[in-house]
Order: C-alpha cells, then sequence, then structure tokens
C-alpha cells in the first residue's frame, strides 16, 4: 500500500489488539497496524506455532514490538487473562479490532441448537466480552477506538446464512449502542462491513457460488484483506477522531 | 502515609459526585445518589488506577459497596 510520509508512523506508539489475527483480514489488519507504527498484539484461539511464527514474522518484518496472546475470544477466563496480560505490560490500550469470527452455514431446517449456540459464542459473545475488556483500559486514557468487523450479511442476509446473519446483524446493534455509551469517555466505537474479501474462507466456497458472488460486485472483482484493513486503519486513528457510531460498508459495491 | 483505606476512599471522591465527607463503608451502588452504572465504571477505572490492577468482570459487577470494594481489593493483595 503507497504510504505518504505524513502518515507513515500515524499509530506510533499506540497499542492496537487485534482478535482472530492470524490469517486473513486479521492478519492483514495486524500488518497494516503495524506498519503505520503501532504495537500489535496478536490473538489466536489456542497457542501455536502459527502464532508465535506471526509474532516473530511482524516483528522482523516491520520492526515494531509486537505480542501474541492466545485465548478463546468466547471464552471468559481467556478474554480475562488476555487482558490482564495486556493491563501488566502495557497499563493501557488504544485500539481493540473485534475481528475474530466464526462462519457457519445452514438452511433454516438444518440449523442445531449446537451451531447457534457456536456462532453467537464466538461472534456475539466474544466481541462484547472484548469490547467490554478493551472500554475500561482505555477509559482510563479517556481515548480509544473499537472497530467491529461486522459483514454485508449482517446488513443484506442471505440465505443459508439466518445464524452468521443474525450473529453480524447483532455486532452493528453492539455498535451502536456501545458508540453511545463510550462516547463521553472519549471512546470511539465503528464497525466495518466487509464484502467478498479473498480469505482462505471464501477460497473454499463451490467456484459457482464463488463466481456468482464476484458477478454481483459492481467493482467487478473480489476484495483484498488488505483492503478491509485500511479501513480499519482509519477508524484506529485519528483520522476519524470525530467519527462514532458508523458502519463502514468495503465491499466493492456488492449487491446481494 | 496514605493508607489503602484513604487511597480507596480518594477513588470514590473522584468517582461519584459526593462530597468527601459523605464517603464512609455504608455507601452502596444503586443506594447512594450519584453511584449508577456510569458513575460505576469510573469508579472501577480510578481504583484500578489507584491500586495499579486490572479487576475482572465478576469483581467489577460485585464492587457494590465501599466494604465490598475493600474485600475485593484484598482478593488483590491490597491490604487494610
Amino acid at each position: 500500500m503507497g504510504s505518504p510520509s505524513n502518515l507513515e508512523l500515524i499509530l506510533s506508539g499506540k497499542i492496537c489488539f487485534v482478535t482472530g489475527s492470524t490469517r486473513g483480514i486479521g492478519w492483514a489488519t495486524a500488518e497494516t497496524l503495524s506498519r503505520y507504527g503501532a504495537t500489535v498484539i496478536l490473538n489466536g484461539r489456542t497457542p501455536s506455532e502459527l502464532l508465535e511464527e506471526r509474532r516473530r514474522t511482524l516483528q522482523e518484518r516491520l520492526g515494531q514490538p509486537v505480542l501474541a496472546l492466545a485465548g478463546d475470544v468466547g471464552d471468559p477466563a481467556d478474554v480475562e487473562a488476555c487482558y490482564a496480560q495486556i493491563f501488566k505490560e502495557y497499563k493501557r490500550l488504544d485500539v481493540l479490532v473485534n475481528n475474530a469470527g466464526t462462519m457457519q452455514d445452514a438452511l433454516l431446517g438444518m440449523i442445531s441448537k449446537d451451531l447457534i449456540q457456536s456462532v453467537i459464542n464466538t461472534n456475539v459473545t466474544g466481541a462484547i466480552l472484548h469490547l467490554q475488556a478493551a472500554a475500561r483500559l482505555m477509559a482510563r486514557a479517556r481515548s480509544g477506538s473499537i472497530i467491529n468487523l461486522t459483514s454485508i450479511i449482517g446488513r443484506m442476509g442471505k440465505e443459508g446464512q439466518t445464524v452468521y446473519a443474525s450473529s453480524k446483524a447483532a455486532l452493528i446493534g453492539m455498535t451502536l449502542a456501545a458508540a453511545k455509551e463510550l462516547a463521553p469517555k472519549g471512546i470511539r466505537v465503528n464497525a466495518i462491513a466487509p464484502g467478498m474479501i479473498d480469505t482462505e474462507m471464501t477460497r473454499q466456497l463451490p467456484p459457482d457460488r464463488h463466481a456468482a458472488a464476484v458477478n454481483s460486485i459492481k467493482l467487478g472483482r473480489i476484495g483484498r484483506p488488505e483492503e478491509v484493513a485500511q479501513a480499519v486503519l482509519f477508524f484506529a486513528s485519528d483520522l476519524s477522531s470525530y467519527v462514532t457510531g458508523q458502519v463502514l460498508g468495503v465491499d466493492g459495491g456488492m449487491v446481494l | 502515609m496514605e493508607t489503602a483505606h484513604d487511597k480507596l476512599k480518594s477513588a470514590f471522591t473522584m468517582a461519584l459526585p459526593l462530597p468527601p465527607d459523605q464517603v464512609c463503608e455504608e455507601i452502596a451502588y444503586g443506594r447512594t445518589a450519584g453511584w449508577d452504572s456510569v458513575a460505576h465504571m469510573t469508579l472501577i477505572a480510578q481504583i484500578e488506577g489507584e491500586f495499579d490492577v486490572m479487576l475482572g468482570t465478576e469483581d467489577v459487577i460485585g464492587m457494590s459497596s465501599f466494604l465490598k470494594a475493600k474485600e475485593i481489593l484484598a482478593k488483590h493483595g491490597v491490604s487494610f
């Protein structure tokens, strides 16, 4: 990504926590925030070679400090442990990117209770737990930015994705409510709703569904994870200092 | 020297719209004027800052009185 020199270290000194950041949009976001000077905290569900390898790669490549914290976003004890560690290391948090999520499709008649609980626990409960803990750290400095990764599916819906759409729509409601509650503390809360982005998840779609999805994008191509990360950069930085409670579509004009 | 009790009282004074002489062990969430959910989160931030601790969510929810705050802080190694 081209970066005008006056923006080069726009996140210098900022502590940014990106959940679910070992791959896809989360990884691209971590890279982008680090490139602009942030100290990034990576997160994966469990301690893994991949998480440590990502931490090392990012730190060596861009020269900014990187911390890796394993923890399941839907597990309250894990979330608490993550924030206790952040407090111990930095005493503060400037940016939370609520990115971790799961997509499990099923037609209405095939939705099990377990599927509902699994998706809601990761996508909604996990995001709220992180929002709650992050807001407390940010409130100390009366400043911070929380960015929730929702989806075009949460705004427009799609057959076979009732549970996923519900969870992503919940994130929009969460964003709007939290933005109002946290504004007096100087904390901004916004959401990004990506459309079809080139990730491992979308590459697993059957070819006909993949092609149909691309055909519904006005810009005529699938989005890149880095393009979502650039929107995160906007919300994470003071470029958006007067923006809160917004949902930004990053979808190339996709129509569902 | 400022005691832990003094520091806790100071956190309450900073967070709640109460004159210092009204901050006593009897004050409680929902019963003390001005100690609402918004003030509660400010109070938590003040206490965390004052004692350099990070409280868990259950502690935050359970901190319903001055006495309870002492009890919770004791769990985090603060001696009163």
